[in-house]
């Protein structure tokens, strides 16, 4: 497939732009200053058109099929909720027109605050950060300032084995040092190991519940007293919330903190890689840290304030990834108290209706009551030389996006599998039935799953190359393009 | 109830459970201490049909004003460009926006592939030798490029302008009070940096330099006279760039030697969005690649030898790196910066250069028309790009509640950022005001002076 810029040719524009309407003037900005020399492609609005929609053909989303992506929710996006993030009162509002013409905005993200902190059992929210990985830097931030606050020296961060890599990397940014704890035999964290390393001089620790493995913590109320007894503080990866909504709240777990991702569990669309939005929620006592601004509701008159003294302070401009609150407000509303446990209810339905099905090809490293998603070995295939990544590649071939592969980094060969409850049951049972017939492949003729996939755009891609010979851009009358 | 967006029917989920050998979904949940099960129903508002959610919202947006039916003249970092349909339509296409980031590039191509094309337009436009797949925003991108500098020069001490747009500002000072750097502000003087300032502050001990081109008052920087004074000293410089579309006229910030450019995108074919989602661009040199946040999409090929594209040098990234890792980002703005790729498509080269010239030439006639009122004094006299800067006769609150009376969204009262610029008014222009609108905007304004 040609690049954009391998279709340009000189004179041929997208569009037209309005004509000068004002006399035209000498600029007035002093030569050296100015811009000599621009490149971009020269193509029709057609051209574009044709391109983009080519390279849309090249892309699997939701819509396109089963995307059983382990700790990333894909599930299916209601379209209502695209029409509502689009209507012209949303799209078109400038973030720094008054607050008098800015109500409908404003009253949204002070309801939607209001829902999550509901469905958390959370005392207060921020819609500020736009990532998951923003919301968990946006958290320990607060801790941070807590501990500044109470005068407690505070520098380190436990993280258990199986959390993912923002855990620790958001830590490193708040310049906390990280202690990890390795997971016990059932796959949760070993109390005594905790006990062993929780010191005075530790903010708290990072938890997923359920864990990346999608099994739930189920001491969390004992690992919270052993935290909160010397002193620490609870995070709350909500990456996973959608197995809970409606069933338990991270605050009743006596959480202190907890982000949402709303692009997971609420339904926003992950737009090849974003926007999202991980919004923070805290208990009372960290409320005053919260990132400026708030929103106030006074009478029926929504506004900011921003004199929080003790806020850590803005974690992005404006107000946060409005467009997708839009969307995950949209969403609340649509199922209401009843229709969000029901989500949570058939995610884990599916995932062991699932797990029951894929049991007998694969090795489970451990054997527990599993929720929305499940963490599988291909250890007996790799015996037969056949890796987890040349089984996901395979996927491709039979119309699937395979699992997360690779993680959580305890368990070998992993595959984590999260179906999500948009998936109907024969959706499920011809998922389970690819991966047994890629298992007799593995028996048959192991060289056309290493080789696959067979049937995409491109074949399997030599990363290898990418990253030793880094080509991080089109060069113009490069010969390797040509 | 049946739940709505998942298609089991009763008998399904009986099926499914018998398969399990469960007698009841409570089953699944038995192993979740009863004291955290909840035993009512969360307090939140009866479900919608779509009938009743399409109206509530359309309710609830039409609380607000917006700038399609009134002429707007704000900016400050959220910018009223035109947005051909072609963007909208392209983004709506469900196979990009419903994918996940291209962890299987074999069935990603298409949006790797448009975000090669925006690494390459962006590189292009700021003159970096290597551009990320994008950050949040344009204030995290210069957060980003902060933290990146002290982990390149070891050093804790940062030295950002006043005329830096002050939400960027805010944002960085979070993130360095978080990372324990140390920030130090020069002042700004007719609405640049001061060189004068600026040579006093820096030190041997300053990591890096931030300035934002043009500054937040819509003034040009000298950046030849700054790169001088940071070269000089060894300190690398930051350039944040929040207003895109002044590249199709300014010099780029790398020709003039930036060793980190950063950025908002949203001029570039994002919708206002009442603050979001935009779009954070950064490029830097080849030699700092190691300590380069984000993700990057590189070209290689596949195993027939045809050309394809990877997410690479994953080995900085978190989930590889993890405490090590010299930043957490992992989900980015990619649908937003396949809305810019598409835009600076349709644009080209000539497109750009035309619409930079159409903001400024604009601009520059609001200014003068502007000046010759009675009472309304330029703050700053020093090149402009579309911003500019008034102190008005009456307090701008007053000024741009008569303006929304005409419908016009007046210009940004700078005070709540600089409680020394009293009583002023900063104005954008852009080619979405016609001649009309800023005769309009220019009448209003002398009838209240």
């Amino acid at each position: 497939m040609k690049l954009i810029f391998e279709i340009s040719s000189p004179g041929r524009r997208g569009i037209e732009l309005p004509k000068l309407d004002v006399p035209p003037r000498e600029v007035d900005i002093p030569e050296n200053l100015l811009r000599k020399k621009l490149f971009l492609p020269e193509v029709s609005e057609v051209d574009v058109v044709r391109h983009y929609t080519a390279l849309s053909r090249m892309n699997y989303g939701v819509d396109n099929g089963f995307y059983p992506l382990g700790s990333c929710t894909m599930k299916y996006n209601p379209k209502v909720n695209e029409d509502a993030s689009r209507l012209p009162g949303f799209m078109f509002a400038h973030p720094y027109q008054s607050e008098e013409i800015s109500q409908g905005c404003l009253e949204l993200m002070f309801n939607l605050e209001k829902y999550l902190c509901e469905i958390t059992g959370m005392d207060a929210f921020t819609l500020q950060p736009a990532a998951g990985a923003h919301g968990e830097l946006t958290g320990l931030m607060m801790m941070k300032a807590y501990f500044r606050h109470k005068k407690e020296k505070r520098t380190k961060i436990i993280v258990p084995d199986l959390s993912h890599g923002t855990n620790p990397a958001s830590a490193s940014m708040c310049a906390f040092d990280v202690l990890t704890i390795k997971s016990n035999k059932e796959g949760r964290v070993d109390l005594d190991a905790l006990k062993d390393i929780m010191t005075e001089d530790v903010a708290g620790i990072m938890l997923t519940n359920p864990n990346t493995l999608g099994i739930f913590e189920k001491d969390i109320l004992k690992i919270a007293d052993i935290v909160h007894s010397s002193g620490g503080l609870l995070y709350c990866d909500g990456a996973n919330m959608n197995a809970l909504l409606g069933i338990a709240r991270p605050g009743d777990m006596r959480f202190d903190i907890v982000h949402l991702n709303l692009h997971k569990t609420f339904s926003t669309p992950h737009g090849g890689g974003g926007p999202g939005a991980g919004p923070v929620g805290v208990k009372r006592a960290l409320e005053p840290f919260l990132p400026v601004p708030r929103i106030n509701k006074t009478g029926k008159n929504y506004s900011l304030t921003y004199d929080c003294p003790l806020s850590i302070g803005r974690v992005k401009s404006f107000y946060g990834n409005f467009g997708v609150m839009v969307k995950a407000y949209a969403y609340i509303l649509a199922l209401g108290a009843e229709g969000l446990r029901q989500v949570a209810e058939v995610s884990v339905l599916n995932a062991n209706y699932l797990l029951r099905k894929l049991r007998p090809f694969f090795d489970l490293t451990y054997e527990q009551p599993y929720k929305h998603e499940f963490v599988l070995s291909g250890a007996r295939q790799a015996k037969k030389g056949v890796r987890m990544v040349d089984i996901a590649k395979r996927l491709l071939d039979y119309g699937f996006h395979p699992p997360t592969i690779y993680f959580p980094l305890i368990v070998e060969e992993a595959m984590m599998v999260e179906p999500t409850e948009t998936e109907k049951k024969e959706t499920l049972d011809a998922f389970a039935e690819a991966l047994e017939k890629i298992n007799e492949e593995i028996e048959r003729d192991p060289e056309i799953v290493k080789t696959s996939p067979h049937t995409t755009s491109v074949s399997r891609l030599d990363m290898v190359k990418a990253s030793k010979e880094p080509i991080l851009k089109w060069i113009s009358h490069s010969n390797d393009y040509i | 109830m049946t739940l709505l967006f998942a298609p089991h029917s009763e008998k399904d989920k009986q099926e499914m459970l018998e398969f399990l050998g469960l007698k009841s979904i409570d089953d699944l949940f038995a192993d979740i201490d009863e004291k955290l099960v909840l035993r009512t129903p969360l307090n939140l508002p009866s479900s919608m049909s779509e009938i009743e959610l399409t109206r509530h919202m359309l309710m609830l947006s039409e609380k607000n004003g917006e700038v399609l039916h009134k002429s707007c003249f704000i900016g400050a970092g959220a910018y009223n460009h035109f947005i051909p349909s072609v963007v909208n339509h392209i983004v709506s296409r469900a196979e990009f926006y419903t994918s996940y980031t291209p962890y299987q590039p074999e069935v990603s191509q298409g949006m790797l592939q448009a975000i090669f094309e925006y690494q390459t337009m962006i590189a292009e436009l700021v003159d970096m030798e290597v551009v990320n797949a994008s950050v949040y925003d344009g204030a995290t991108a210069l957060a980003e490029a902060v933290i990146m500098v002290s982990n390149i020069t070891g050093k804790k001490e940062i030295i950002i302008s006043s005329a830096v747009h002050p939400e960027y500002k805010e944002v960085v000072k979070t993130y360095c009070s978080a990372r324990e750097l140390m920030l130090k502000e020069v002042e700004f003087c007719n609405g640049v940096t001061s060189l004068e300032d600026l040579e006093k502050i820096v030190s041997k001990n300053s990591a890096a330099v931030v300035v934002q081109n043009p500054t937040f008052f819509g003034c040009i920087e000298n950046l030849s006279g700054i790169e001088k004074i940071c070269h000089e000293k060894e300190i690398l410089l930051i350039v944040s760039v929040v207003e895109p579309t002044s590249l199709g006229m300014l010099k780029p910030p790398g020709e003039c030697g930036a060793d980190i450019v950063t950025g908002e995108g949203q001029s570039f074919g994002n919708p206002l969005n009442y603050g979001g989602p935009y779009l954070g661009f950064m490029g830097t040199k080849n030699k700092y690649v190691r300590f380069f946040p984000g993700r990057l999409v590189g070209a290689t090929t596949d195993a027939q030898g045809r050309r394809g594209y990877v997410l690479t040098l994953q080995a900085r990234e978190q989930h590889i790196r993890r405490e090590r890792a010299f930043s957490n980002i992992c989900t980015n703005q990619a649908l937003n910066a396949l809305a810019t790729v598409v835009y600076l498509s349709l644009l080209g080269k000539v497109g750009l250069v035309e619409l930079a010239n159409l903001c400024y030439q604009k601009a520059h006639y609001a200014y003068d028309a502007i000046a010759e009122i009675n009472g309304f004094k330029p703050v700053f006299v020093f090149p402009f790009y579309n911003e500019f800067v008034f102190e008005c006769p009456i307090s701008p609150r007053k000024i741009n509640k008569q303006l929304l009376k005409h419908k016009i969204i007046g210009g940004l009262e700078l005070e709540r950022f600089y409680p020394d610029l009293k009583n002023t008014m900063m104005f954008c222009v852009t080619e979405r005001n016609s001649k009309a609108d800023i005769d309009k905007l220019v009448e209003v304004l002398e009838n209240i002076a």
